[in-house]
């Protein structure tokens, strides 16, 4: 889901480009069914609460239920859009909100158009011309996206570094070779240092076969760049190895001992 | 990989907080309003995540790269947004903007109200050359009867037909009216051929029933029925479409250098006034086809009907044609 076509690209002013990741068809169209059930299940409760109203008044009662359905129908979207950063309670569980299309604040017109046009995304049935409409556009735009200037992009998710054990506790042998180490920091690549920790990251979510031949493969190409002494490598797992390796990579480097010379850091 | 990251973030992240608590501020108020100390002070945090975001990016850290991407979006969308932080004002709104968009984009009203008028012109010569697809050209069965019969059977029922139901009738007009003239912006997206149906399909409906009326000799009450809702009604049908056709119209974009998707954007905010404006007039129909169009002579006579229809017609030229025409004090944007 990273490939360039289902992102949503924003290049500051200031030089600096980055991407944020779109809402794919599935998960846009569950949050869908769920504001569906939220609706629904709005008009039936205030059909419950009027009934009393209009077992006295039935011409007002009808009335004020008509206007209700289509009040629910219409303002739901909108109200809850424009108010909460661009989520429904079913995008808000489904982890996406909608926002404009450049990066800019999304506006009431915005919202009120491409929830007005929905209508035609969702002829003729189950949002077929909409969901055609996402898999044919660059930005997965659905015919109000396009209208409005909008797109439905994946919320932040991010936690930070702090939650990430890299070493699971276990005392890293290798950071006792400081050079081994200043060689190993000066020559992988930051795209590389990125995919290991990525592997860690993300290591339950594999098979095991898949978690062992990754971090085989990844040990072998460290191993390739820095040879650590045997006696260090050889009781260690594949896994262990990248994590020790990882960890030398992104942990503040330790002060300098005396007996070796390497500069390790340039604080940028 | 040189940087030492610890340092970095404990020299970088309280100004990534600070930047998230202002942000924090601006988003739950959407009309708030910094002092200029304040905005400075954005601007310089804005602009330092900016550069610890390059920074991160460049030993690609995807973690605190995701966490800075995210703020510095959120950053992005409040300083360069310059539209939006006005409260919206109803009156204002009204008053200037709605007739002042009305007036810019009269071409596209213009082609609705020609279409209108064509499909009207067909349903009048479909029901002369075949006046048996009366059946199929008439939009509601209770128009399949004779217009003599009928008026007849409602200047003796003396409107007691709708009494105790108008609120329920007048919200039914509304709702469904307002669906159909949604609808008929929403079709804009179908490149104009959902729009133009619509509204080339109310004509023939439409030119059918007068056509049947007025051969039956029943024209004053067709202009006393038709007349107090139908002079909002039909406009406000017409306005819709006008939202619809700009929207074909920005999706065609013909003969336009303006890519597409700026296109669309540039007329978001007429579209979205013009269908609010229609939605406004619909509710207004509702409650005159409930309470007065509905009610017949000997109840209302027909001159009332057709001069309150009128008097409707006037006013609501007058406001469009010049409503808003002189700029009041401010001179931003609504929306």
């Amino acid at each position: 889901m990273n490939g360039p076509r289902l992102n949503l690209q924003i290049q500051l002013s200031e030089g600096v480009r980055f991407a944020i990741p779109l809402a794919g068809p599935v998960s846009r169209y569950f949050a869908f069914l769920i504001d569906i059930c939220i609706i629904s299940a709005l008009t039936t409760a205030f059909q419950i609460l009027t009934s009393f109203m209009r077992a006295l008044q039935q011409d007002i009662g009808t009335g004020l239920l008509l206007v209700f359905y289509l009040a629910a129908w219409l303002l739901y979207g909108i109200l809850s859009e424009y108010f909460w950063f661009g989520q429904t309670f079913g995008k808000w569980l489904l982890g996406i909100r909608v926002m404009d299309s450049a990066g800019l604040r999304l506006q009431l017109h915005q919202v009120v158009v491409r929830n007005l046009v929905r209508v035609v995304d969702l002829f003729p049935l189950f949002g077929l011309v909409g969901g055609t409409s996402m898999i044919c556009t660059r930005r997965l735009q659905r015919l109000g996206d396009l209208a409005a200037g909008t797109v439905v992009v994946r919320r932040s998710l991010s936690t930070g570094m702090s939650g990430l054990d890299i070493t699971r506790g276990r005392y890293n042998s290798f950071l006792q070779y400081h050079l081994l180490c200043a060689q190993l920091r000066q020559k992988i690549a930051p795209e590389i240092a990125a995919v290991a920790l990525d592997a860690i990251r993300r290591r339950d979510l594999f098979e095991d076969y898949a978690r062992v031949a990754l971090f085989n493969e990844l040990a072998a190409f460290f191993q390739s760049l820095v040879a650590f002494p045997a006696e260090e490598t050889e009781q260690l797992s594949s896994e262990q190895y990248v994590r020790n390796i990882v960890e030398i990579l992104f942990s503040p480097v330790a002060p300098r001992p005396k007996t070796h010379d390497l500069p390790t850091r340039a604080l940028a | 990989m040189i940087l030492d990251l610890e340092r970095f973030l404990a020299r970088e992240r309280p100004k990534w907080d600070e930047l998230d608590t202002a942000l924090r501020r601006y988003e739950t108020d959407r009309f708030y309003r910094p002092s200029f100390e304040e905005s400075t002070r954005f601007f310089d945090l804005y602009q330092h995540c900016t550069a610890a975001l390059g920074r991160l990016q460049e030993i690609a850290q995807p973690e605190l790269s995701q966490y800075l991407e995210d703020l510095v979006a959120r950053a992005y969308a409040q300083i360069h947004s310059v539209h939006g932080r006005s409260r919206f004002r109803p009156f204002d709104w009204l008053t200037q903007t709605l007739p002042q968009v009305f007036r810019r984009q009269w071409r596209a009203f213009v082609a609705a109200g020609l279409l209108l008028l064509f499909g009207c012109s067909t349903g009048v010569v479909l029901l002369s050359i075949d006046p048996a697809a009366k059946s199929v050209l008439m939009p509601f069965p209770h128009l399949l009867n004779d217009p003599n019969a009928r008026v007849k059977q409602e200047e003796k029922d003396k409107g007691k037909r709708l009494n105790g139901h108008q609120v329920a009738f007048s919200a039914y007009l509304m709702t469904h009216n307002i669906s159909v003239a949604f609808l008929s912006m929403a079709a804009g997206m179908t490149f104009g051929v959902g729009t133009i149906l619509m509204i080339f399909a109310n004509g023939v409906d439409l030119g059918a029933v007068c056509a049947d009326y007025i051969q039956a000799g029943q024209g004053t009450f067709l202009a006393g029925w038709l007349l107090p809702h139908g002079v909002f009604e039909i406009p406000a049908l017409l306005i819709a479409s006008q939202a619809g056709l700009l929207l074909a119209g920005a999706l065609i974009g013909w003969h336009s250098r303006v890519p597409r998707i700026d296109r669309l954007r540039l007329i978001a905010g007429d579209v979205f006034t013009l269908s609010m404006c229609a939605a406004l007039m619909l509710v207004w129909a509702g409650i005159v086809e409930s309470f007065i169009s509905q009610y017949h002579a000997p109840v209302l006579p027909y001159s009332f009907k057709i001069g309150f229809g009128f008097v409707e017609l006037a006013l609501l030229i007058w406001f469009f044609a010049r409503a808003g025409s002189k700029p009041r004090g401010s001179t931003s944007r609504l929306l």
